[in-house]
């Protein structure tokens, strides 16, 4: 399962879906370090829900690619200790909506061990989530759940929004010395059953190892009116968003947050002083989330560069409904981002 | 196997030193707490909890583990880092929350470490547990030699984790030892309110790990049945649920009375070190002469420490936003 057909070309030149780049990046890491290993549920046997394992079984050996019981509060904590001793695990979470069972061993334990030991201890943890709805999951397989990691100091959080991005910041991830997330949208994976990718999520990928400095920001267009930020696959509807707008003379920006923590402040506030109006699009709730800490940005540096109050395109604050026409009117789609840049474009913007 | 006179005497020495510093860290605490008890004032702020009457399980344990184990401890840690050798003076400076300490003033008392003794805490109930079989698992995959202890109280085995983390030490026959200290509380509620199972080393059956229960708060029976844990785990045998019977002569942090236990239960309780002292005497372990200056000199130890930690710095205050990432 979850094998995409979309992979095309050649080694040298390649366009890969972000599921076969990602796990590029693991494979390649896992043959570099001896110290590396997989652990989660269903990855060594079925090659993880999502595929993020597919193969590394057969390579690596089920000594280095661990299927575990349904304990995720017990296994993050082995992994954290194994960390601790040395070892640099990889933690196959499939939902994001699960870190709900083991969230103290997360963020009580694996985040504030190296600060409480006054950097005795490092923690050179990655975890590889999934996250993300659209595709009638409902409540507790939907969630995208940003704000609720990030707001955990000790944390960096990446979000990859097409698979050149996906190699180089599962390589920034595993090499790092400390407990790193590196989350994906399931629609942006390339999951055979969950449709073909979206084209812009393809890319062309080194066959190389390479990095993406963390905090780094990307352009994905660049524009003069408004600025629309997004990250994982609200970067797609923004750039959609953008298309759009710009049949109506309305030039837009596409930022991609690409890091959640640490959050490129400079890049966000440069963008929007040159355009004076944002956009934010993303698909955690709104409140206490992503979105308003991309307006904090700008209210703290200076808040006079926007011609028109910022708009959030977030999640409304209710948990994710089942039902098709109930969660298609929450997602931060296209419609809601062209909506929300023209509002900004009015003399006052959206009232 | 039983305790030679060398190893009676480092179990005495661990217990009395452990037991020094509590007390010496008692008189502290209570500094700038009267009349009226403030948990945030007096040089030593925050919860204290304390471990009256726990040292004979760290001290029986921690004399089977060299270099290449690790140790976890709780919320209640100052025997377990005392017996397992941490830093004495950096621990009391740590306490007061100086630059000196262990972390540098980050930790406190619930979060004590030392890498140099692969040592740590976790102050939430039953979560030492995966990072110590984590500690067990890495030695197992790179065939170092090593095992991991982790210390819990009873209450944690109520907890998710530890049955979580018991079944994967079964599973993939880990080199990990669960002692459970069992002081009969958590908090205000007893072990017999709480638990399904007179005793938790019962539960070991359902990992298809090891189980022992140790009665009397005895440094020399907690010895025999630490070693017979040690030893499996070192022969790659597997883990152990080791249940050590003690009692938690305090409350369950400075400042409580412990007016919810009934007071026979209070009256019944003993104090292990004055006993094991009595008996290494008349077996003739150690003379009087000797004992004095045993005692002597672990009590210039502690008077060290402590002076060490009152008297070090403050970090500075900015030194917060300080080692969040490696």
């Amino acid at each position: 399962m979850a094998q995409s057909t979309a992979d095309t070309g050649t080694d040298s030149e390649r366009t890969l879906t972000m599921a076969r780049a990602g796990r590029e990046a693991v494979f390649s890491e896992m043959r570099r370090n001896p110290k590396m290993f997989l652990i989660g549920e269903d990855i060594a046997k079925l090659g993880g829900v999502f595929g993020t394992s597919i193969g590394m079984a057969e390579e690596f050996g089920t000594a280095r690619v661990i299927d575990t019981p349904i304990s995720e509060t017990g296994f993050i904590g082995i992994a954290t200790g194994a960390a601790m001793a040395g070892m640099r695990p990889v933690v196959e979470i499939a939902f994001v909506d699960f870190i709900g069972v083991c969230f103290n061993a997360i963020f009580n334990f694996a985040a504030k061990t190296h600060y409480m030991s006054g950097g005795q201890f490092k923690v050179p943890l990655t975890f590889m989530i999934g996250y993300g709805g659209g595709y009638n999951d409902a409540a507790q397989h939907s969630q995208t759940l940003f704000a609720t990691l990030g707001h955990v100091p000790g944390i960096k959080i990446v979000t990859p929004a097409d698979a050149y991005d996906a190699k180089g910041l599962m390589h920034s991830c595993l090499r790092d010395d400390n407990l790193t997330v590196w989350m994906v949208h399931k629609r942006l994976w390339g999951l055979g059953w969950l449709g073909f990718p979206l084209p812009t999520a393809l890319a062309t990928v080194p066959a190389h190892d390479f990095t993406i400095p963390f905090g780094q920001s990307r352009v994905w267009r660049e524009g003069s009116d408004v600025t629309l930020v997004g990250l994982g696959l609200t970067v797609h509807n923004s750039l959609a968003a953008a298309e759009q707008l710009a049949a109506e003379g309305i030039s837009a920006e596409v930022l991609d947050l690409r890091s959640v923590v640490p959050l490129d402040r400079e890049g966000i506030f440069r963008s929007v002083a040159k355009t004076g109006r944002l956009v934010v699009a993303d698909e955690d709730y709104m409140s206490f989330g992503v979105t308003s800490e991309v307006l904090a940005v700008v209210a703290e540096r200076d808040p006079s560069v926007l011609k028109a109050p910022a708009v959030r395109v977030a999640y409304p604050d209710v948990p994710v409904p089942f039902s098709r026409p109930m969660e298609d009117f929450c997602l931060p789609n296209v419609e809601r981002i062209v909506t929300a840049a023209r509002a900004t474009m009015k003399k006052g913007g959206k009232r | 196997m039983k305790p030679t006179r060398d190893q009676r005497l480092w179990m005495y020495e661990a217990m009395y030193r452990s037991r020094r510093l509590d007390d010496a860290v008692l008189a502290a605490y209570m500094e700038g707490k009267t009349p009226v008890f403030h948990m945030g004032k007096g040089p030593l702020p925050g919860e204290m909890h304390q471990s009256f009457g726990q040292e004979p399980c760290a001290a029986g344990v921690c004399v089977h583990l060299g270099a290449d184990d690790a140790v976890g401890a709780g919320h209640r840690p100052h025997h377990v880092a005392i017996a397992r050798g941490v830093n004495l003076k950096r621990m009391a400076a740590e306490l007061f929350g100086k630059r000196t300490g262990l972390s540098g003033g980050r930790g406190g008392h619930m979060h004590l470490y030392d890498a140099g003794v692969n040592f740590f805490c976790s102050g939430i109930i039953a979560e030492g547990m995966g990072p110590g079989a984590g500690m067990a698992m890495a030695r197992k995959m790179t065939g170092k030699p090593g095992i991991a202890v982790a210390f819990v109280g009873d209450g944690a085995a109520n907890q998710g984790a530890f049955h979580e983390v018991m079944n994967m030490v079964g599973l993939w026959k880990l080199p990990f030892i669960c002692v459970i200290e069992d002081n009969k509380y958590g908090v205000s509620v007893s072990k017999k309110d709480s638990t399904a199972v007179a005793h938790n080393a019962d539960r070991a059956s359902a990992y298809a790990v090891a189980g022992e229960y140790v009665p009397g708060n005895d440094p020399d029976l907690i010895f025999e049945a630490a070693g017979r844990a040690v030893e499996r785990a070192r022969c790659g045998e597997g883990g152990t649920i080791l249940e050590l019977e003690t009692e938690r002569l305090h409350g369950h942090f400075i400042g409580d009375s412990g007016a919810y236990r009934p007071e026979e239960e209070r009256k019944a309780m003993k104090d292990p070190i004055p006993s094991y002292r009595q008996r290494l005497l008349s077996d003739g372990a150690v003379s009087a002469t000797d004992m004095a200056a045993l005692e002597a000199r672990i009590q210039s130890q502690v008077d060290e420490a402590m002076k060490f930690g009152r008297e070090s710095e403050y970090p500075g205050a900015s030194e917060a936003l300080e080692r969040l990432y490696a």
